[in-house]
């Protein structure tokens, strides 16, 4: 299909979500980032509450009570999202234009409805399609996410599919009015194995024919490989590192993601390396001043304690670290090094 | 389905059966029939002659049998305080006492659903606070009281409304309002909490990252899902009308229904009439069981029928 168009089709900037909870503040997006093309493939990584799916339900407008944005902004097509007539236009793609896949597809679906009703839903509102036009539609959407017998499908609860088939039902109604743009907040995560591989090929496929921009989601940084095009990094409630994939496996900059790296299995390896970044992330209540890494850094420095901005490291690649593409972490684990 | 209802049917009759028995023990052996049914001043030539009418002298096996056989023909015998069959009396009673169970429980259930559901948008918020602040008060006023005050507002002082008994539709607005009342206070809170249960649940996300109307996140998907425990008490609501509720009501509004009879009946010792309202209230109580069971597998095709 077409190229990577130049317009950004999606920009979030300087993005600050905040909720209030009984413990008081916390900081969920500490100042984001982003921007996505037409037909782009971004990944987004982090350890677990790093604020990876905050950032996707703002951009899908689902943040609500007990959480605000607080500042920043979303522009859809250059216009903002958040100011003026935003919020009217959010209400209007989302779904439509824009749309997004959970990670729990036990519980994402409502088990009262038929998946095909779930499906028609979808096409009935935006494009004000009759009952019997959605069901000829629907048939097809199963077929193209490749659920077998779609007339019978089309006609069963949610808990008499599988896992796996659920999540392609998720996905059917995801691309059901041919969004532009695809976010998927670990839609593998709660999946056997060999059905991940399955689904991720899924989006990948449908990547290219629908020409999709793509947000995937994950903790798993082995997912994000031959996916996605670029991979912004995150940490505590901020980007700490962007960059194409290749070249972020590659020769990582930013110590987070060294560790990262270093702890995901690899299949090439001889010996399965994890080894988990010790210690655990800031709790975003207080965030700490300065570098949000620091404390878990082995090569923290003075300055560290003023905060980094994302700054270009090589072309391509940007860091927020003031030592960036430092080795963090001996190339080898002890033992191994002991070893040979 | 259709075994099923066959099944609970047959299962429903049992219950009837047992309740019959316990009505048969309690009125035959607990008490003494002739004593209760006629006047201390009774003749002991008065007392054999009522009990040989009856049957009482006979062997207790045999009066049962004669009981159980008159049963399946919905015999009940004759009711001593009106002079006719007693399943007559309750026949001319029992729809009286549907009308009102169904205009007061409906207007119960068309006011909870909506209510319930807009103090669920919200938990803390305005609406909700009303809805919250009204639904105690609802629950917190006697039904007699709140009875006799509607008929002294509504009818006495302003004369807008009959003050009892039964007729056209102007007749059943004030005992409905007084049946619905506590009903709706019940059924509102349910609505309410379940509501915002399910708009926490996963599948609302979804509904709304799908660019649903607000409305049809909260009416088609949260409301919805919210319905099996709704029908449970609305189901309770109905029992509870029907075996009590409907005799307060019945009795502040001189309504001519099966609540006020069972009170007649027991004010004339009429233990015949006072065994074919309890048969009845027992039917309808398996009557409503079944639907409800109907009802949950319409709505949720998780359950299976056993
Ligand atoms: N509804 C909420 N109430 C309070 N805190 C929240 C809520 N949603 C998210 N957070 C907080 O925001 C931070 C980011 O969460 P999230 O984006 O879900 O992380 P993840 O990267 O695992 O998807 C976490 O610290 C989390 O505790
Ligand atoms: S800024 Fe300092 S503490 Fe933070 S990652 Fe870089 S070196 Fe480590
Ligand atoms: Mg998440």
């Amino acid at each position: 299909m077409d190229a990577i168009s130049d317009m950004p089709l999606l920009e979030v900037e300087r993005l600050c979500v905040e909720f209030d909870t009984r413990a008081g503040v916390v900081h969920g997006l500490r100042g984001v980032d982003l921007s996505i093309r037409r037909g782009e493939t971004l990944a987004i990584v982090g350890e677990s509450g790093s604020g990876k799916s905050v950032t996707a339900q703002a951009v899908m407008g689902l943040i609500d009570v007990p959480g605000r944005i607080v500042s920043g902004d979303i522009k859809w097509k250059g216009q903002s999202l958040l100011t003026g007539d935003g919020p009217k236009r959010a209400r209007e793609i989302r779904g439509k234009e824009v749309s997004l896949i959970f990670q729990d597809p036990m519980t994402s679906l409502n088990p009262l409805l038929t998946v095909g009703a779930q499906i028609a839903e979808v096409l009935q509102r935006h494009l004000g399609m009759t009952k019997t036009q959605a069901r000829t539609r629907v048939l097809e959407l199963l077929e193209a996410v490749g659920i077998p017998a779609p007339p019978r499908r089309a006609n069963q609860y949610p808990h008499e599919l599988s896992g796996g088939m659920r999540q392609r039902i998720m996905i059917a109604m995801a691309i059901a009015c041919e969004p532009q743009l695809l976010i998927a907040d670990e839609p593998t995560t709660a999946l056997d194995v060999t059905i991940q591989a399955q689904v991720l090929e899924l989006i990948a496929g449908l990547q290219e024919t629908l020409n999709l921009s793509v947000i995937l989601i994950t903790h798993d940084l082995g997912v994000v490989a031959g996916l996605c095009r670029r991979v912004a990094v995150m940490y505590a409630g901020r980007i700490v590192e962007m960059g194409l994939a290749d070249d972020l496996f590659e020769r990582p900059s930013h110590p987070y993601t060294q560790g990262l790296i270093r702890s995901t299995p690899r299949l090439d390896d001889r010996m399965n390396r994890l080894i988990a970044i010790e210690g655990s992330p800031p709790s975003l209540l207080s965030p700490p001043v300065g570098c949000s890494f620091r404390a878990r850094c082995p090569i923290a420095v003075e300055r560290c304690t003023e905060q980094p901005p994302l700054a270009v490291v090589h072309p391509g690649a940007s860091a927020a670290c003031w030592r960036p593409s430092v080795p963090a972490w001996q190339e080898s684990p002890p033992l191994e090094a002991a070893l040979t | 389905m259709g075994a099923f209802i066959l099944r609970r049917i047959f299962q429903g009759f049992l219950v009837v059966l047992g309740v019959t028995i316990v009505v048969f023990v309690a009125t035959r052996l607990v008490g003494d029939p002739a004593k209760v049914m006629l006047p201390l001043s009774a003749t002991d030539e008065q007392r054999a002659a009522f009990e040989h009418k009856f049957g009482l002298d006979r062997p207790i096996a045999d009066q049962f049998v004669t009981f159980v056989g008159d049963l399946a023909t919905f015999d009940f015998g004759e009711s001593m305080w009106q002079r006719r069959p007693a399943m007559d009396v309750v026949a001319g009673r029992l729809p009286n006492t549907l009308k009102l169970i169904a205009a007061g429980l409906g207007l119960a259930i068309i006011l909870a659903l909506p209510l319930g559901a807009i103090a669920a948008i919200r938990p803390g918020g305005i609406a909700d606070r009303i809805t919250v602040f009204g639904g105690l008060f609802g629950l917190s006023l006697p039904q007699f009281w709140l009875g006799l005050l509607l008929i002294m507002l509504v009818a006495v002082k302003w004369r807008l409304l009959p003050t009892s008994g039964y007729g056209g539709w102007q007749y059943f607005i004030l005992p409905a309002i007084t049946l619905a009342v506590p009903a709706t206070a019940r059924l509102m809170m349910l609505v309410r909490s379940s509501v915002i249960d399910e708009l926490n649940q996963q599948y609302v996300r979804t509904a709304r990252a799908k660019g649903l109307r607000f409305s049809q996140v909260l009416f088609g998907h949260a409301l919805r899902n919210a319905m099996v425990p709704f029908i449970t008490l609305a189901g309770w609501e109905f029992i509870s009308a029907l075996a009590g509720y409907t005799v307060v009501v019945e009795t502040v509004f001189a309504w001519p229904g099966l609540g006020l009879t069972a009170m007649q009946a027991i004010r004339h010792s009429d233990l015949f009439l006072l065994q074919a309202i309890v048969f009845t209230v027992a039917i309808g109580i398996v009557l409503v069981n079944i639907t409800l069971d109907v009802i949950y597998k319409l709505i949720d095709p998780r359950i299976k029928l056993a």
